[in-house]
């Protein structure tokens, strides 16, 4: 009761945000509501499942560069056909990574998705009439649900129609996730997660799991990397990046990934505060990386998981 | 018969670990299989459980020729297993764990987007099972968090909620204490009886569990099949007791059965 109403909570701040809140914060939201989208999706193979991809953005990167390559190369400006091109590209390139990929685990899985997202790093890289090299492609103003908007000033459309667009995406996005962890699938997936050879010996096909939940978030990672893109107007190789890769995979772990929302939340405090030390130090890195270290030896369930702490008494309720 | 193994030959480079092993397993029996460290006990239940292949003879399980066939074919064919070490989902709760064995028993573990807290099927038949093995009081519990014997139960009540046709237990009773395992095993035979299951085999060093409940029982040595008879004859046969109970259990009476 108290999770729901602290999401219903939630949702109304965002919602109000572009009401209350400065210009300059409201923009910061769209990158967070985009990471948000692929946090769900990389949760649902890290927390759920039970392995940490260091190639992520690979996806991101891909669904990223669809949409720069379908809005400025094919003429194609409606946002709703570039988020489903972007999904079943995902998808598409998803199945032969992870038909590879989920055969191992720990540091082999990781290093293994790594290596395939440093393989469409230097392909955008160097691909340069496909992808403009290392200045990247384009992102030209998607239309919203029809609507061209092309008239409207860009801070306007980005804080007004292509907010609440992300917003509704994420909305949707949170609740086919949640639909999946809850179901057969995503109980499934956590017996694989805690004892796969248990799994296996209940009928449930290890493999064939962790491909499927590979599959899924990389759906995600697409989707919340094609709408990265129209903020900054632009798509470069560094979405494709593996530091990127590491980057998600901190903000999954600041906010905790033993929860539904914990990535969400990690997204946020990573987005504002990036920001806000970058504001005042060059060397954000510096501090983050302070910071996930004591993030792992001292709270490994995150900032949700600091908040949310089952006291001794109550850990026996499920 | 239920489970059939002919001729089976295991090795392990130069190291034979089974040796020319056959044995039958027919329906309504509990057979134990003993012996000493390095028998080959372990290696013949991975075999039989189609978790190693054997390098030569066959298994054949309801007819079905299932030798290096893997855990998750077996569990779907209905036989379970569970291991000598306490093998637990620790995250999950008692009541989520039975309901993973109940979901993929009824083929619905590939339902993506179906709300498992509304599956009536699928709760009540982790909560019989839980009821069964003594277990619906804690099934909001951690496995992590439940006492070493009951997460032996869980470990067996697990592989019980798949409704196998036969159970392969490798020592059901380790790593317990020793006024834990006759409970335990009586609440496996109550709960055999009650879901029909046709047969149990299991692996075992606990010689007064072996003689309690089996109906037969299988003595390896060095890979071999040394003697396979009833209590009571192995209980007779001079070499079984010397070289796989050893001399103490040879004043050990058969129990009436």
């Amino acid at each position: 009761m108290k999770a729901g109403l602290a999401v219903a909570l939630g949702i109304v701040a965002i919602a109000a945000a572009p009401f209350v809140a400065s210009t300059y914060h409201v923009l910061l939201m769209l990158p967070f509501m985009a990471y948000a989208i692929v946090l769900l999706g990389l949760n649902l193979l890290f927390g759920y499942t039970g392995l940490v991809s260091f190639g992520h953005a690979l996806f991101i990167a891909l669904g990223a560069y669809t949409g720069a390559f379908l809005t400025t190369h094919a003429g194609i400006r409606s946002l709703e056909v570039i988020l489903v091109t972007a999904a079943a590209l995902g998808a598409l390139v998803a199945i032969p990574v992870a038909a590879l990929c989920v055969r191992y685990v720990k540091i082999y899985f990781g290093m293994l998705t790594r290596a395939f997202g440093m393989v469409f790093y230097t392909f955008v890289l160097k691909f340069y009439r496909l992808t403009g090299g290392d200045e990247g492609t384009p992102f030209l103003r998607p239309s919203l649900l029809g609507r061209s908007l092309e008239a409207m000033p860009k801070i306007d459309y980005l804080v007004g129609p292509y907010y609440y667009y992300s917003l509704a995406v994420l909305g949707l996005a949170a609740l086919v996730m949640w639909r999946i962890v809850q179901s057969p699938f995503g109980l499934c997936l956590k017996t694989i997660r805690d004892n796969p050879v248990k799994a296996e010996t209940l009928g449930i096909g290890v493999t064939r799991y962790r491909f499927v939940a590979f599959v899924i978030s990389a759906i995600y990672a697409a989707i919340g990397g094609a709408l990265l893109g129209p903020p900054t107007g632009n798509v470069d190789p560094t979405l494709a990046y593996w530091t990127h890769s590491g980057n998600i995979v901190f903000m999954t772990l600041l906010g905790g990934f033993t929860s539904f929302f914990g990535p969400v939340v990690g997204a946020f405090v990573f987005i504002y505060l990036q920001n806000w030390v970058m504001s005042i130090v060059p060397y954000w890195r510096l501090i983050f990386g302070a910071m996930l270290a004591v993030i792992v030896v001292f709270a490994p369930d995150g900032l949700l998981g600091l908040v949310t702490r089952r006291r001794p008494a109550l850990a026996g309720r499920g | 018969m239920i489970l059939r193994a002919e001729g089976l030959r295991k090795l392990y480079g130069e190291f034979c670990a089974l040796d020319g092993v056959s044995l039958g397993v027919d329906a309504g029996e509990f057979v134990s299989i003993v012996g000493p460290n390095g028998a080959g006990k372990s290696t013949l239940i991975n075999i039989l459980t189609g978790v190693a292949r054997p390098t030569a003879g066959s298994v054949r399980f309801k007819d079905r020729e299932i030798g290096g066939a893997g855990p998750v074919r077996l569990a779907r064919l209905g036989m379970a297993r569970s291991f000598q070490l306490v093998q637990i989902f620790p995250d999950l709760t008692v009541l989520e764990t039975l309901q993973a064995a109940v979901v993929a028993r009824l083929g619905r573990a590939t339902r993506l987007f179906a709300s498992l807290a509304r599956d009536r099927e699928v709760d009540r038949g982790a909560l019989e099972v839980a009821e069964l093995f003594g277990l619906a009081d804690k099934r909001h519990v951690r496995a992590r968090a439940l006492p070493q014997g009951d997460k032996k139960l869980l470990d067996v009540a697990s592989a019980f909620a798949l409704k196998p046709e036969i159970i392969l237990l490798d020592e059901p009773t380790s790593g317990v204490s020793t006024a834990d395992k006759t409970a335990i095993m009586d609440t496996l035979v109550t709960a055999a009886g009650r879901i029909g299951l046709r047969a149990i085999v299991q692996v075992e060093h606990d010689m007064d569990i072996v003689f309690a409940y089996s109906d037969r029982i299988i003595a390896l040595h060095q890979g071999k099949v040394l003697a396979d008879g009833p209590p009571a004859t192995i209980l007779s046969d001079q070499r079984v007791m010397d070289t796989v109970i050893g001399r103490r259990a040879a004043t050990r009476r058969a129990p009436a059965c």
